[in-house]
């Protein structure tokens, strides 16, 4: 198959020089009337100005990044295509578990190594956050194979149900959890319930949907929500009831007095990363283990054939609804600890760019690949973040690399879409074919 | 029942509009199976790309109307298509062959760029052009209460009409529609008898692009101003109408996005602006209830 690629690619630079002019001609076309032109207001009036000096340094910049670009593809692929075909060894099982268990031993370690540096801390717990919901998610798209493009309307009911608990009754974090988490779980099912019947793009939209339609009444329902204001300082969660302040109420204990320490502003940093990182642990493990459970098969094998699985008379409705409960329950635990964690929510929050972005980390990762999820949270959560020193051009920059990713990798950086159990002898026939 | 008949004509005018974007989303889909997501975006651009022609044309005195109005649409046009083959090209065609969801998330992806790169190249402040067709048509009056149609909305609907039938025909009669047709049900089959299929898939995103463009210029003229974040909202909107509609059908995404324009018209009047999109979302969530592929879309074939 690659040989035939790279015959085809294999060019004389005369071959080159056309295909860079005719992209540098494509750049003008496009450059024309975004980069070339522009209206500016002038006492009230729009007037065109011109940007004929960037309107070239674009297309000059098209022309030889075409050029190298092209040029470096070529010498990659007729290097490889030189060497003999090496049988690529195959990640095995073994390779990712030693990854999967160094990537855990450094995220433990983290805050041990830069127990100073608030920033970076700061930016892995916001990557666990993303790690999570990518686990939640990777439960309705990876394993079951239901598009999910509102998933963060589940991520919003954890966090406003965390926040209006409080906000209403007192309840702490802890307190709030578990019911957020069932309140999500209440709300995959009242979205499950209507489109089981639907597939592929159609489950897509009304998804997209309903994750608008959450969004929209957040946004309007102020006696509930607080409207576009968000509702406001709602408490950090506390370690077994010790609350991370620097001066408790009268007759309590504070973290930093209880242990006898001097008050640190980190303290809570680094408890709040530690606390995502076993919620995150337990839905890891706790997916894991449902993978193993005849509920986890059946999402599989649901991923694979729905017409088989209704054949084998399995209750396919069912299926579908627990991938969405599960999937939404997770969700909303992130939620609360997005909640306790800001200290402040808006719908703002809670738009379709997120969920974009969450179904962006469970494709990137290789869908159904626990650890894929973590490599891709890292890259998408730390693009940006590094980017912030082009501050304006960084989600330009954001979604130029998911194009050249998808593009580059378009099984995701792990693919693994393997049934977790297969039959042995299919296994060596499948191996074959 | 004036304001009715005014909320009507107002919905008409709106669904022609997203039927029109919808039209984009239904002819990709067809052809290769898949949402464009970036379709929202093209028209986005379209919608700039006739702020500034319109002001290139003042700015040289051009003021006859049926000329000026020419001269943006076939720009738009151009330059349009441009973009649409671009994002096939890039976002569309290195995935061709792998998981359906790869060029769903390259789409997104192109889909924040685009917006990102107007934003950045035109700014983020809301463009306003001056009227470009006054006036209107005064139909009826009752009880203090005027029911106008406007120039504008006659344009849109009277364009709506003529490039509807253009794409009928070209759709089942011209050999280019053919090859269409044929690439929609066997891809493989189609390119073994001889015919491009990467360039038939192109020439259908420059298509919906170019029906995207005229969507663009035509609400440039009704609304009188443009903002990079259009592309989102009618993106989802014209998308939800094809999806109601049944994705795939020519009419279907017209019937859908006319449904969608009165439902927004009425509901916005009569009931609550605000939850206008929690309203169009709730019919479209009950229309597939009952019929899983839309409104005129057909059953999906069960192979077992």
């Amino acid at each position: 198959m690659s040989a035939v690629i790279i015959a085809r690619h294999a060019r004389t630079p005369a071959e080159r020089f056309k295909d860079a002019a005719w992209v540098a001609f494509i750049a003008l076309l496009l450059g024309i009337p975004m980069v070339g032109l522009t209206t500016v207001d002038e006492g009230g009036a729009l007037t065109v100005q011109t940007r004929f000096g960037m309107l070239g340094a674009f297309v000059g910049a098209s022309f030889v990044g075409r050029f190298i670009f092209r040029w470096i593809i070529d010498m990659v692929r007729n290097r490889r295509a030189a060497k003999p075909a090496v049988a690529k060894a195959d990640r095995t099982p073994q390779a990712v578990k030693v990854i999967g268990w160094a990537v855990l031993g450094a995220s433990i370690a983290l805050p041990i190594v830069f127990s100073d540096n608030r920033y970076v801390i700061d930016t892995a717990t916001t990557v666990l956050i993303y790690v999570m919901l990518g686990w939640g998610l990777n439960v309705v798209v990876g394993l079951a194979g239901l598009l999910d493009l509102g998933y963060v309307a589940f991520y919003a009911v954890g966090a406003y149900t965390y926040a209006l608990l409080f906000s209403h009754f007192g309840w702490t974090f802890w307190e709030a959890l578990l019911v957020a988490g069932a309140m999500a779980a209440a709300f995959g099912i009242l979205l499950g319930y209507p489109i089981l019947r639907l597939r592929g793009d159609y489950l897509a939209i009304v998804t997209l949907g309903f994750g608008e339609i959450i969004r929209v009444i957040l946004v309007n329902w102020t006696e509930l929500s607080n409207g576009p204001n968000g509702i406001g300082s709602i408490p950090r969660p506390t370690l077994f009831g010790l609350p991370f302040e620097r001066n408790p109420a009268e007759g309590t204990q504070s973290f930093a007095t209880f242990f006898g320490l001097e008050f640190s502003g980190m303290h809570r940093i680094v408890f709040l990363y530690y606390l995502i990182l076993v919620l995150a642990l337990l839905t890891n493990v706790f997916v894991a283990r449902l993978r193993k459970l005849p509920v986890g098969r059946a999402w599989e094998a649901l991923r694979e054939d729905e017409i088989a699985c209704k054949a084998m008379g399995m209750n396919v409705t069912n299926v579908k609804l627990s991938a969405f409960a599960i999937g939404a329950m997770l969700g909303g635990f992130a939620g609360v600890f997005f909640a306790a964690r800001q200290g402040f929510i808006s719908p703002e929050s809670f738009t379709f760019t997120e969920s974009a972005t969450i179904l962006a980390i469970v494709v990137l990762g290789g869908m159904g690949s626990q650890l894929g999820v973590v490599l891709a949270a890292l890259v998408l959560v730390l693009l940006p973040e590094l980017g912030r020193n082009f501050s304006e051009y960084r989600m330009l920059l954001f979604g130029t690399a998911m194009v050249l990713i998808m593009v580059w990798k378009p099984g995701g950086l792990l693919a693994s879409r393997e049934p977790t159990i297969r039959l042995k002898q299919a296994a060596i026939k499948g191996g074959e074919a | 029942m004036a304001y009715a008949l005014q909320q009507l004509i107002n919905g008409l005018t709106l669904g022609a509009v997203y039927g029109l974007i919808a039209i984009g989303y239904t002819m990709v889909y067809g052809i290769i199976g898949m949402i464009n997501f970036a379709h929202g975006d093209i028209f986005m651009v379209s919608a700039f790309i006739a702020v500034t022609a319109f002001t290139l044309l003042a700015a040289f005195d051009i003021t006859s109307l049926p000329l000026a109005l020419t001269a943006v649409l076939i720009t738009a046009i151009f330059f349009t298509s441009a973009y649409g083959w671009a994002v096939e090209r890039m976002a569309y065609r290195p995935l061709r062959g792998s998981t359906r969801l790869a060029p769903l998330i390259s789409a997104i992806g192109m889909s924040i760029f685009l917006q990102n790169m107007v934003q950045l190249t035109q700014g983020a402040r809301v463009k306003p052009i001056p009227p470009v067709l006054e006036g209107g048509i005064e139909i009826w009056q009752s009880g203090g209460f005027t029911v106008q149609i406007s120039w504008t909305q006659i344009m849109i609907v009277v364009v709506t009409i003529a490039l509807m039938v253009g794409f009928t025909w070209l759709i089942t009669q011209t050999a280019f529609g053919r090859q269409q047709r044929a690439c929609e049900q066997d891809s493989t089959m189609t390119a073994l008898l001889g015919i491009n299929v990467d360039r038939t898939i192109s020439a259908t995103f420059m298509l919906g692009a170019a029906l995207a463009a005229v969507a663009g210029v035509m609400v440039t003229v009704y609304y009188g101003v443009v903002d990079f974040f259009i592309g989102f909202v009618a993106g989802i909107k014209a998308f939800t109408a094809a999806v109601l509609g049944g994705i795939g059908s020519l009419p279907g995404a017209m019937l859908g996005g006319l449904i969608i324009g009165l439902i927004e018209a009425f509901w916005a009047a009569y009931l609550s602006p605000e939850y206008k999109d929690v309203a169009t979302f709730a019919i479209l969530i009950l229309v597939l209830m009952f019929r899983p592929s839309g409104l005129l879309g057909r059953p999906e074939v069960e192979k077992v």
